[in-house]
């Protein structure tokens, strides 16, 4: 299942290695990322392959957003499929 | 990326995050038709054991669904048929039926089970009455269980024996519940022309039309609206204002829609309808009132505001209609004053008041809806109110309903709180002109030429 990472919060130095060591820790594959860095705020959002995830998936969501709480950032992960079922006729 | 725009996943995650963007509720119909039996002891066992068989999974496949998309599944509720049809066959106490449903409830941990239900339209059969006179005592002795009766359709007129009986079963409820800031009547509603496979509460039950058991799901999202007319300038024409929505809307059904098939396909059901319905919270920012304000207005209830409502109404209907495979249920623009942030403070104001609101519901989704009126309101005053919000369903073929709330003990302007997503507000002075002959008259208001179709 392809699934949606999305990442908010201060920019600072690592913060693109902490959720992509996130990933590969539970052999999640990365296949796109996007940043932004505006007035100090880091956005980034990562398309990912969870298929051969180690983890359930609401596991590793859960796992990962509460590894953003402890460094202080925003982190979701979703299904892709409410995105294309949103945006894509 | 991967076929999306990164403006797309953050504008999804934005409507999540900022603006309320949820399920209100995933809710399974479950028919009872084949728990009927003559003997109600044995009718409850044969509910109990279908209704816990049928949704065992259905809070956790919720869950699951909410943690998989990212999405607030806010309620997991259950319809089911009529229970006057099973205690026409049974007889017996009705109340013993609302015990069976709220024990399934505690144990399934579902928010709400809807049903309780009679369907009066053309006149009483078996069960009906007693169903009906038993209502205020089933509310008040359960917690989850939600009733509802239907008085009129434009097919059949309006019984107006049902529209008294009504009155005074709207009043008991608020009397047997009045420490509990008279919350029984908070979980009746008296419809005209009441939908067959409608998700929301209090209203929801499963229509004798419907297959054996199906899911629907009622979407959300007043503050997605609200954000997107705010963004555009105070120049922009209201045609345009009309295309914004339906885009928005669109985007909301799309997601109902997946949900909706998702969790079909998980609990091994067929889907049923999507409801487009804009279902407003007490929440900051997810009311339908704000909607009405951002097209323009400086409080909801200022002249203009039916016709911004009827805007919104069809261009909710518009954008959905095409993002879900059934579209059924109230569809439409909810106008619940207690459940509305923006309506609370517009009636405080008083800039809304009710004969405001009840030209709204000629087009709106639904009717007068969770309206705290005072607690000395008499039951004819009720039975006049459902009158009149029946004739707007009947001749308009629209669905309309009443669900007032009189606030045992408390006079217009006190305040009452029920809490969680049923709100609360100010109790609304109601006009108590006396009509006690037309309520007690009874009959029939006979069915409208529109109901001469075929």
């Amino acid at each position: 299942m392809k699934a949606v990472i999305t990442t908010v919060g201060k920019d600072r130095v690592g913060i693109l290695a902490l959720m992509a060591n996130a990933c590969a820790d539970h052999q999640v594959n990365i296949l796109d990322v996007a940043q932004t860095i505006l007035d100090d705020i880091f956005t980034m959002t990562m398309i990912v392959d969870t298929e051969a995830c180690t983890l359930p998936f609401a596991q590793f969501a859960a796992d990962l957003q509460e590894l953003g709480e402890k460094n202080g950032l925003s982190v979701r992960v979703m299904a892709k499929e409410i995105f294309d079922a949103m945006h894509r006729v | 990326m991967n076929g999306l725009l990164n403006d797309e996943i953050l504008e999804t995650i934005e409507m999540i995050d900022r603006e309320c963007l949820d399920i209100r509720t995933i809710t399974m119909g479950i028919s009872l038709l084949d728990c009927a039996d003559s003997d109600i002891v044995r009718s409850c066992a044969k509910i109990e054991k279908k209704i816990l068989c049928r949704a065992k999974d259905l809070v956790r496949t919720g869950e699951e669904i909410s943690r998989t998309f990212g999405i607030p599944v806010v309620n997991k509720r259950i319809s089911v048929t009529p229970i006057s049809l099973l205690t026409a066959v049974s007889g017996g106490d009705p109340v013993r039926y609302a015990l069976t449903l709220e024990k399934c409830a505690k144990e399934l941990g579902i928010d709400f089970l809807g049903g309780y239900s009679a369907l009066v339209q053309k006149g009483f059969a078996a069960g009906d009455r007693e169903l009906i006179a038993s209502i205020p005592e089933a509310l008040a002795c359960t917690e989850h269980l939600c009733a509802s009766v239907n008085i009129g359709s434009t097919k059949a007129g309006i019984n107006m024996d049902a529209v008294r009986m009504m009155g005074q079963i709207v009043r008991e409820c608020a009397e047997k519940t009045a420490d509990r800031d008279s919350l029984g009547a908070a979980k009746l509603v008296v419809f005209c022309n009441a939908p067959e496979d409608n998700p929301f509460m209090a209203g929801a039950f499963h229509g004798i039309g419907e297959p054996d058991c199906e899911i629907h799901v009622g979407v959300s999202g007043p503050g997605v609206v609200k954000a997107v007319l705010e963004k555009c300038g105070p120049a922009m024409p209201l045609n345009e204002v009309a295309e914004l929505i339906k885009r928005t809307a669109f985007k909301i059904t799309r997601m109902g829609q997946l949900v909706g098939s998702v969790a079909a396909e998980k609990l091994g059901v067929r889907q049923g309808i999507v409801d487009l319905s804009l279902a407003p919270t007490p929440a900051q920012g997810d009311s339908v009132a704000e909607i009405l304000e951002a097209m323009g207005l400086s409080s909801c209830g200022a002249y203009g505001t039916t016709a911004c409502l009827a805007l919104l109404n069809d261009a909710v209907k518009k954008g959905g209609v095409m993002a879900a495979q059934a579209v059924g249920g109230l569809s439409g623009s909810f106008i619940p004053v207690s459940e509305d942030a923006g309506m609370i403070r517009a009636t405080e104001k008083g800039t809304l008041n009710l004969e405001k609101l009840e030209a709204m519901t000629a087009v709106c989704s639904v009717g007068l809806d969770m309206i705290i009126v005072p607690g000395d309101t008499s039951a004819e005053i009720i039975s006049g109110v459902i009158a009149d919000e029946a004739a707007i369903g009947m001749v308009n073929t629209k669905t309309t309903a009443v669900r007032l709330i009189p606030a045992i003990g408390k006079k217009a302007g006190e305040k009452v709180n029920f809490g969680g997503l049923l709100g609360g507000g100010s109790v609304l002075p109601i006009n108590q002109t006396a009509n006690t002959v037309f309520v007690s008259r009874g009959g029939f208001i006979p069915s409208p030429l529109q109901a001469l179709k075929n």
